[in-house]
């Protein structure tokens, strides 16, 4: 199992009355591609920011590679950041601003010379050396920023929504660039985004983070499979989240409708929240599955079809390749393992679990 | 299309008369008297009054005064503006507001202001005496003149200064820290190279105006310091002598040209300049 690089203990930060992170813990393995991934304010940045020195936190401690860096200026940490407006330096050229980190280092010419080509061929960008950075695009300035950032060989680099600016196609093309430079880099990658499909692509691990709490680490899998809230059911990709009752272990009532589910441990008519992603929701003829609906609204998505089901007074959103046409009856089934069962929040607060691994 | 296109060209007219009548005619005037004898022959003789000990060391003290004060300007104005690009809006155009303030007073009430502070019995002097502290002689000094320059000029410098500064995008700066950079190295290699439009556009500002200035010289340096300003003023007032004067101000008229063109080299897309 790989070390910890990164240990993250209760960091709390706030910006006056406004608590970005509260008493927040998490760890990073060496050589990991690590994914912060909330929405807008939930205190991802900053975390970064963190980790990268530019905030320090209220309370808590950054521990890296054993040591505590918590007070380190950002030029004293063995990591690097590749911000989102890529921070290039407009009166250099790209050699120049590739070599920055070097020449500060005060590594010898030739080496720099080196390792400045051998950076632009890992962002296959081979002979931009003399290029200005008024002249490069957006992916090509981020791709100058990510050779920047890792010529110096740091242990960790953080990305700041680095795709954020680029189109989609450009965005998808970098998600598996970004993926084999961490592999044949070895470097740890700690990533922040608002993208589920990006952390989903990426990551080996994800943090889904929302006010300021952690509210689940996992796989990719793990997350998408088996959110622990309703928060990560909803934010991570579609979602039907039923308020439902747990009858006993592996039955749920969902919306009247009795479906079998393989959780257990919930305890005995026991309020929950029930997760079916619409891809997992079956459409059989009417009256073999478990309960009857009727089609009232559909899209076609180019993979699939999306289409709205109406059935015990609740619209139930579909994934599928059969098209059904708006008003026709159908029946809903979903396999046993599909149905994700939560425990309800009692309290707004609890929504925000923190999770201490 | 060309209707339209000769209407738009009417609207710049009432400032191209204004231009050609009082811009463009006198610079041909001080050409042409600069250029002649009073009989009406060409001649470089008014601009060779220039080699005249008297005259180049009018020339010489102009430029070294100037050269002190818009360096007295930068080091006073470069922290200011690093200190004003960083803080928040609202605090920052108070500061502005504060430096700026000066500049809505009359340059001439401003200048005779520093007089009677500096006088012999003056404001400075009338609050030392009565501290039984020693009085302190700075008035028709060349140090009285520097005061007044750059006490005049030193809003064109911070201004151009602080526009420029608070453009360089903090990521940059923050990048320079997080790829090994300490402070000063941040400094030296990001932050000054950046600035450099509005360092050579404040240079301009304050040096232009203080090596032709007259008005300062007269109030703060009595009639003893001569600048080549209070030269050519005494030549035009005084002698009424306007082939001499407008020689002489082709001669300060090569310096501004030389300014001017340094702008255009270093600060091609406008940063710099502050209005």
């Amino acid at each position: 199992m790989a070390k910890k690089l990164i240990d993250l203990v209760n960091i709390s930060k706030s910006y006056g009355e406004n608590l970005v992170l509260d008493d927040l813990n998490l760890y990073v393995k060496e050589n990991e591609f690590i994914t912060l991934l909330g929405p807008s304010g939930c205190g991802k940045t900053t975390l970064l920011r963190i980790i990268g020195g530019f905030e320090s936190p209220n309370t808590g401690s950054v521990i890296f590679d054993g040591k505590d860096i918590t007070n380190l200026a950002p030029n004293k940490r063995q990591l690097n950041t590749v911000f989102q407006n890529y921070g290039l330096f407009n009166h250099m050229s790209i050699a120049e601003n590739i070599a920055f980190p070097l020449k500060i280092k005060k590594k010898s010419k030739s080496y720099i010379e080196d390792k400045v080509k051998y950076a632009l061929k890992l962002v296959n960008l081979d002979g931009f050396e003399t290029r200005t950075v008024d002249s490069l695009s957006g992916g090509q300035k981020q791709r100058i920023a990510i050779a920047r950032g890792i010529v110096s060989e740091p242990k960790v680099l953080l990305l700041d929504e680095p795709l954020g600016a680029l189109d989609l196609k450009l965005r998808q093309d970098m998600q598996y660039e970004l993926i084999r430079l961490k592999n044949e880099l070895g470097i740890t990658f700690i990533y922040v985004t608002h993208d589920q499909e990006e952390a989903l692509t990426m990551s080996d691990k994800i943090v889904v983070m929302n006010q300021g709490y952690i509210q689940q680490i996992g796989t990719p899998e793990d997350i998408y499979n088996e959110p622990q809230n309703a928060f990560v059911a909803d934010f991570i990709g579609d979602s039907n989240i039923f308020p439902a009752v747990m009858v006993h272990d592996k039955l749920v009532k969902i919306l009247g409708a009795e479906f079998e589910c393989v959780d257990v441990g919930f305890g005995v008519n026991k309020p929950v929240d029930a997760v079916i992603r619409p891809e997992d929701i079956d459409l059989v003829p009417v009256g073999t599955g478990i309960l009857d609906g009727v089609v009232t609204h559909i899209i076609f998505k180019g993979v699939h079809y999306e289409m709205e089901v109406t059935a015990n007074g609740y619209k139930w959103l579909v994934h599928s390749t059969d098209m059904f046409p708006v008003g026709s009856e159908v029946g809903i089934y979903v396999k046993p393992f599909e149905i994700q069962i939560m425990k309800k929040p009692e309290s707004e607060d609890e929504e925000a679990i923190v999770i201490d691994e | 299309m060309t209707n339209k296109h000769s209407l738009k060209k009417l609207l710049a007219g009432p400032y191209l008369v204004w231009a050609v009548a009082f811009i463009i005619i006198p610079l041909i005037m001080i050409m042409y008297y600069g250029l002649t004898t009073e009989k009406g022959h060409f001649t470089f003789a008014n601009i060779a009054t220039i080699t005249t000990p008297d005259n180049l060391k009018a020339l010489g003290l102009a430029l070294l005064l100037s050269i002190i004060s818009t360096l007295i300007c930068l080091i006073l104005a470069y922290p200011l503006g690093m200190i004003l690009s960083n803080s928040n809006i609202n605090s920052s155009s108070f500061m502005i507001i504060l430096f700026i303030l000066p500049m809505w007073m009359n340059f001439l009430l401003r200048t005779i202001a520093w007089q009677s502070l500096l006088e012999k019995n003056g404001v400075i002097n009338s609050v030392l005496s009565l501290l039984h502290l020693p009085r302190f002689e700075m008035i028709n000094t060349p140090g009285a003149i520097i005061v007044g320059m750059v006490y005049n000029f030193l809003p064109f410098m911070i201004l151009p200064l602080y526009n420029v500064l608070s453009k360089i995008d903090k990521d940059v700066i923050n990048a320079a820290r997080d790829l090994g950079a300490n402070g000063f190295q941040t400094f030296h290699r990001i932050i000054l190279p950046l600035s450099v439009p509005g360092i050579i556009s404040g240079i301009t500002m304050v040096f232009v105006p203080s090596l032709t200035t007259f008005v300062i010289s007269d109030i703060l340096g009595g009639s003893k310091i001569l600048l080549i300003g209070n030269v050519i003023d005494q030549e035009f007032v005084q002698s009424s002598n306007w082939h001499v004067g407008s020689g002489l101000s082709l001669i300060l008229m090569i310096f501004i040209l030389i300014s001017m063109a340094m702008i255009a080299k270093y600060d091609k897309e406008g940063e710099g300049s502050a209005f």
